[in-house]
């Protein structure tokens, strides 16, 4: 589920860092929401990161995360090993996902299947399923969705993947006029670039500022600003 | 010098490194020092340093290790072999095993392991220069490791040693302190609610000192404390 919308910052622009363990006061009422337990009453953060309000509900954007799949996001795997008729992807989960033979785009005969997909290959493919424990199933059938067989491969952390897009996908649209090369973003934090090397080398300082101020306000206004050198 | 002619404190109640009885060593903090781990931390607590680096939650490997309802903690602590004037010999020794034990005890009380079935998550704490109180360096730099990796936690171990030495009680013992003193109480405590998730004593005290040792370390955790949020916060710009 991607969301397109840059994080949301408190309307003061003031952005409060907590860490795990600390007492959020003053919101008497509200919900627990993501990385906020209620303990004895009060208000908890379990991780480090930036608070949110959204009308009752308080939460903790974490400044650091593995990613944890959901059914119908779009990932860039990493082939790691394979059977006789499944492959296994590392998508950045706690879990490698699986793609098994019969959701393959070719006609893979059993034992064949290092002849389309090796080890140490990247795939664009799209999670299937999820079971109670976060393994995944993995799926190429889908438009759009192969091999990825030229470009380069940038890691950023998932929570920051909606700043990476921009409301209505318009920091996107900055970093592939910045270093004019296609990119898909994976809902894994993987993104891929493709285009001239100096092209992508630009858009690779872009992700870089991105990665490390996306929780500071003005991130639009610094990247532009990248952007004009 | 020798076992019955250390003396920890002159005529004006100054320790041998300047302090006093109820001071606490210089510590510092800094987080992300290996920027290819999850999560890292590095710490200096007098001339203790010590490093610990976080990775996961990933896929527990070997399965027999798989929790099915929550994750586990692989937790390793292991002194390099320059940290002491005795060289270690590098390897399995009993000692590290019990503290990567106790460590993972203290830990385990505060992460959210049911939120990651059948994982684990690494925590490698390495002692890089020794001067006592090792093992509440090590836990310490996992806490804030664990935090700057982003897992999820109700609150932050933080682990300070107080002892006795000649008989006077003191905060935080130096390792002539801890080697010719009489008693050591390594514990870890969680600041905002002084619980406490790890507790060890070598040595006698009567109940009049444990208790005066047990306040002056909830006194320096606290103290602790606030520098692993500062050094926390630091990584991260700190509020704007």
């Amino acid at each position: 589920m991607s969301e397109d919308s840059t994080p949301p910052e408190q309307a003061s622009g003031a952005v409060r860092l907590v860490h795990p363990g600390e007492r959020i006061g003053g919101h008497d009422g509200a919900e627990a929401g993501h990385g906020i337990r209620r303990i004895d009453g009060e208000l908890v953060a379990m991780r480090m990161g930036t608070l949110q309000e959204n009308g009752q509900t308080v939460s903790v954007e974490p400044l650091s995360s593995r990613y944890t799949p959901r059914a119908g996001d779009l990932v860039i795997g990493l082939v790691e090993g394979m059977t006789n008729n499944i492959w296994f992807m590392d998508i950045g989960a706690s879990f490698n996902a699986i793609l098994p033979m019969s959701l393959a785009p070719w006609k893979v005969e059993f034992g064949a299947v290092r002849e389309h997909l090796g080890v140490g290959e990247a795939v664009l493919c799209r999670v299937q399923e999820v079971d109670e424990t976060h393994s995944a199933v993995a799926t190429m059938k889908g438009m759009g969705l192969r091999k990825l067989k030229s470009g380069m491969l940038e890691t950023i952390p998932p929570h920051i993947i909606p700043a990476v897009i921009g409301k209505g996908g318009a920091m996107l649209q900055t970093l592939k006029d910045l270093g004019d090369c296609r990119i898909v973003v994976g809902q894994n934090g993987r993104v891929w670039l493709d285009g001239e090397q100096d092209g992508m080398r630009e858009i690779r300082s872009a992700l870089k500022l991105i990665r490390d101020t996306a929780h500071l306000p003005g991130l639009k206004e610094r990247v532009d600003a990248l952007a004009g050198e | 010098m020798g076992y019955d002619n250390y003396q920890c404190m002159d005529a004006n109640g100054i320790r041998e490194d300047g302090r006093k009885a109820d001071e606490m060593r210089p510590v510092e903090i800094v987080c992300g020092v290996i920027p290819v781990a999850d999560g890292s931390a590095r710490i200096k607590w007098g001339k203790n340093e010590a490093i610990a680096a976080v990775y996961g939650p990933m896929e527990a490997h070997p399965r027999k290790i798989q929790r099915q309802d929550r994750a586990i903690l692989d937790v390793r602590y292991n002194m390099a072999p320059f940290s002491t004037t005795d060289r270690i010999r590098p390897g399995f020794n009993r000692r590290s095993r019990e503290i990567g034990k106790v460590t993972r005890d203290a830990l385990e009380s505060v992460v959210d392991l049911e939120l990651y079935p059948r994982s684990k998550i690494r925590v490698e704490i390495e002692i890089i220069c020794a001067e006592a109180g090792t093992r509440c360096c090590g836990i310490t730099a996992a806490s804030v490791a664990l935090a700057d990796a982003g897992i999820p936690m109700s609150d932050m171990v933080v682990s300070v040693a107080a002892g006795k030495c000649n008989g006077i009680v003191l905060m935080d013992l130096n390792k002539p302190e801890d080697n010719y003193g009489e008693a050591d109480l390594p514990m870890g405590i969680l600041p905002m609610t002084d619980e406490i998730v790890f507790l060890q004593m070598d040595g006698d005290l009567s109940m009049e000192e444990f208790k005066q040792c047990w306040d002056y370390n909830v006194k320096a955790a606290h103290d602790v404390h606030a520098i692993m949020v500062e050094a926390l916060r630091t990584r991260y710009g700190g509020d704007v």
